[in-house]
């Protein structure tokens, strides 16, 4: 293949890998917001939370370990990370939510600010603020096959990413359309006193919300972590999948995942052929600047629902 | 009501109800019931504290002091979901619907609390869980066509106009086959023709499926004719109960109104 053609691919396809990344922290933001009409701050701390809690159920050194002398099996340590995701969920619920009922949009958001230092600092009186290597045996380096066969560079573990997103949205999709806890969702992001009316607990439907949306935030961690260590930059990323989010709509699971292969892409593309010929280091700020070109004429996003205003 | 109507029991009494916000008394000993089968109006002037009253019974307020008494069940207050999940429906005084969903989705939410199969066979779309959308759908349907409003099915309701995002409302709180309705002023802010048609509603809601109904509203032609007995609060407090005859001639009542003044103030502007 013509080596130019290849590089473009290489590119094109490195970008989709790195746009699959934002777009499992961006999924955990879509979650809460459908339910709540909240943009949860904390988002990316909670991938960093419970990539560190899982890091501390299987490593020597960690308090299962100091306390028991013993460490956990890899899958042992992520179910014990969801149940402590789901009693997280609880918690903020039981403390926090329970008291901003009807309030809002912007009071809520305030909290989760606030919830996200005081993650953070727990995060960090727990576990230490130490890169952490994150091995849960996801398969490292490039994949052979693609190379020999197609002369690509991929790394195994991006493609691995690529296949658990799809996962992960075939299974939220479903949930979201076809269940009655989906509709009750929905009808909970809509009108917090009319979703009371019907018999839709709001409570109940806070804590599976936050609890799933944990869980997505863990398998974001699990990725992340095992490519660049878990490291406390990880709640950061939370800001990457703003504009993801702006692309893809704030309320849509698919507007999630497009949207994060297009900033993916667009970054990667512009950095290698538009980057050169103003310094470089596009990257940083080209989705910001995507995002700001979509809220000028299309605020709601690709799959956003349409904002429909009376006056 | 020229027919003598008949009753049953009563489906709810509150008793003895106060409420008050931080120093501002919101209802005060209020103590009414409603029975089964009929259709109950509560009327006042703005801020008598109707709306308070309907919060009171569904759960959304939780008085201070008072007994509620729900299908023979005592308790101090009531929680939402648990009232909505035993029986009690009710629309907004201003529209409380889920804007982006479609009419259909809207009046589908209603019946929330009657779906009882689990998530998994609902997110497999297969068997059991298959059939009960099915029946719920079929429910839903059979609400619509009540409703006369097949043509906004799929419409999401944020487009539809103000009288029509009352009646889908309506729908909403039917589809959870109630046994007691409450309405929050359902005639509020509409035209003749759209009253009309809602007081239809409401009297055949109540004739064909025997609901029980309370309903808050203004318009006294209104109340006067579809309502089997009154009770009107004035300040948050109970000045009248009966049937609207006797309600009318009530002089509490026409005072409340008319706003006529007090006998002592009457008294001391004739000494000057």
């Amino acid at each position: 293949m013509n080596p130019e053609l290849l590089f473009f691919f290489e590119t094109v396809i490195g970008g989709l890998m790195a746009g699959v990344m934002y777009s499992l922290v961006a999924l955990g933001f879509v979650l809460i917001f459908k339910a709540s009409g909240i943009f949860n701050f904390a988002q990316g701390v909670m991938c960093l939370f419970a990539a560190l809690a899982l890091y501390d159920f299987m490593a020597p050194g960690g308090w299962v370990d100091r306390w028991f002398g013993f460490t956990f099996p890899v899958w042992a340590a992520i179910a014990l990370t969801i149940v402590v995701m789901i009693i997280l969920a609880w918690l903020i619920e039981r403390f926090v939510l329970q008291y901003l009922v009807k309030q809002e949009p912007i009071i809520l958001f305030m909290a989760t600010i606030g919830l996200a230092y005081v993650l953070e600092g727990i995060g960090d009186i727990l576990f230490g603020s130490d890169v952490k290597p994150l091995d849960v045996g996801i398969p490292q380096g490039a994949s052979d096959w693609l190379w020999d066969n197609f002369n690509l560079y991929i790394e195994k573990l991006e493609i691995f990413a690529a296949a658990t997103a799809a996962v992960l949205v075939t299974v939220l999709a479903i949930f979201f359309q076809r269940t009655r806890i989906g509709r009750a969702l929905r009808a909970v992001a809509d009108d917090h006193q009319a979703a009371l009316s019907v018999g839709i607990s709001l409570r109940t439907i806070w804590v599976i919300v936050w609890s799933v949306s944990g869980i997505v935030a863990l398998v974001a961690g699990i990725m992340w972590g095992s490519k660049s260590g878990v490291q406390f930059s990880l709640s950061l990323i939370a800001l990457k999948a703003l504009p993801v989010l702006i692309l893809g709509g704030f309320t849509s699971v698919p507007g999630a995942i497009v949207g994060g292969l297009i900033i993916g892409v667009g970054e990667k593309l512009a950095e290698v052929y538009f980057g050169p010929y103003v310094g470089g280091a596009i990257e940083n700020w080209f989705a910001y600047m995507l995002a700001l070109v979509f809220l000028l004429f299309r605020p709601q996003g690709l799959f956003g629902e349409r904002i429909i205003e009376r006056v | 009501m020229d027919v003598q109507r008949k009753f049953g029991d009563p489906i709810l009494e509150v008793n003895d109800i106060s409420l008050s916000f931080g120093g501002v008394t919101a209802l005060e000993n209020v103590s009414f019931d409603v029975l089964e089968g009929e259709v109950r109006a509560i009327i006042g002037p703005n801020g008598a504290g109707k709306s308070s009253m309907l919060n009171v019974i569904n759960g959304f307020y939780h008085p201070q002091q008072g007994m509620i008494t729900y299908k023979g069940e005592t308790r101090k207050q009531m929680r939402p979901h648990h009232a909505a999940s035993r029986g009690i429906a009710r629309t907004f005084q201003n529209i409380a619907l889920f804007k982006g969903m479609s009419t259909l989705d809207n009046i589908m939410t209603g019946r929330n609390t009657k779906m009882k199969k689990n998530l998994f066979w609902q997110a497999l779309h297969v068997g059991p869980a298959k059939q009960e959308e099915l029946e719920h759908r079929e429910y839903v349907e059979h609400v619509i066509d009540f409703l006369e409003i097949q043509a906004i099915r799929k419409t999401p309701v944020g487009r539809l106009p103000y009288g029509m995002q009352k009646r889908v409302e309506l729908g909403r709180a039917l589809a959870a086959e109630p046994e007691l309705l409450l309405l929050d002023e359902p005639m509020a802010g509409m035209n003749l023709e759209e009253k009309e048609d809602m007081c239809r509603f409401v009297l055949d809601v109540n004739d064909q499926f025997g609901t029980t109904i309370a309903l808050i509203e203004h318009d006294m032609g209104v109340v006067m004719d579809i309502s089997d007995r009154v009770v009107v609060l004035d300040y948050g407090k109970k000045i009248a109960d009966g049937t609207p005859d006797e309600v009318r001639s009530n002089q509490d009542v026409i005072e409340a109104y008319l706003g006529v003044v007090q006998d002592d103030e009457l008294a001391a502007s004739q000494n000057n």
